[in-house]
């Protein structure tokens, strides 16, 4: 029962983390409240039984796509005056229909998954079954996120170079 | 380590509230980063679903899909934020609004 109720902790955390994290008008305050609310993420999916997708969820997304994140605005160093910007821009009177429209789909959704019955399995899927699963039946979808990955190397590099000064490419050229 | 018998609806009604709160925050913010943070927020929640799912009939094909909308997500963060740069280089700002023309 007790451990019933750390799920229940950590959805908690994790909830309110986001709203914080959206909420937010300075962007290493937001982006704080998200590593919060992935690592609440993380404590969930170790509790439901998929210990290494919560090991993936710390490592990849808690760890290097936040840092991402951290490097950008670091580059862009917005400082105070982008938190007055986001002030202003955060008027209740222009999000306030399509919130009230989108809740109504949400209600909704909640009366399709009130109807769904049962627990999730008492036994831990392992590493070693989604390995065996990834790269048996799966191997294709591998290869397509391989090739995902590649396009998203190059046009990262591409939209980044073009970000340098015009000097250090036209060092580059000589 | 042993699963609990966690409700499978309770899981999905995370998720689906955790979707909610990053389509709201989509909606309601015009900075670019946080329009990026709100689609973490929704991926996030998406692959929440699939473990979850994953987990209620034991097989590891949620897992797996839950990799591979990781892999969805680290691409997707590269190349939005090497936007973000362009987009605050081009017009000084970092307000959406701004960057609605294909050729500015």
């Amino acid at each position: 029962m007790l451990e019933i109720t750390l799920f229940y902790v950590a959805a908690t955390i994790a909830l309110v983390a986001t709203v914080m994290a959206m909420t937010r008008t300075n962007a290493i305050h937001a982006l704080i409240y998200l590593i919060v609310s992935l690592l609440a993420v993380a404590v969930i999916f170790f509790l439901i039984g998929a210990p290494f997708a919560a090991a993936l969820e710390i490592v990849i997304y808690a760890g290097a796509i936040m840092v991402l994140f951290v490097f950008v605005i670091m580059m862009l160093n917005l400082g105070e005056r982008g938190d007055q910007q986001e002030r202003q821009w955060l008027q209740p009177k222009i999000w306030i229909g399509p919130a009230l429209l989108s809740m109504l789909l949400f209600v909704e959704l909640l009366y399709v998954i009130s109807a769904l019955e049962g627990p999730v399995s008492a036994t831990a899927v392992s590493a070693k079954e989604v390995g065996l699963s990834l790269f048996g039946p799966y191997v294709l979808a591998v290869e397509i996120a391989s090739m995902l990955l590649l396009a998203g190397l190059v046009g990262s590099f591409h939209l980044g170079r073009r970000y340098l000064d015009r000097g250090d490419l036209e060092k580059e050229g000589e | 380590m042993e699963g609990l018998n966690v409700p499978l609806n309770h899981i999905l009604l995370v998720s689906s509230l955790l979707f909610a709160i990053g389509m709201l925050g989509l909606m309601i913010r015009r900075n670019i980063i946080f329009i990026l943070m709100s689609l973490e927020v929704m991926l996030n929640s998406a692959a929440l679903a699939f473990v979850a799912a994953g987990a209620h009939w034991g097989q590891p094909d949620g897992q797996v899909v839950f990799m591979l909308i990781l892999t969805v997500a680290a691409a997707e963060v590269a190349v939005g934020l090497g936007l973000v740069l362009q987009v605050q280089k081009r017009f000084k700002t970092l307000d959406m609004d701004y960057a609605n023309r294909m050729r500015g």
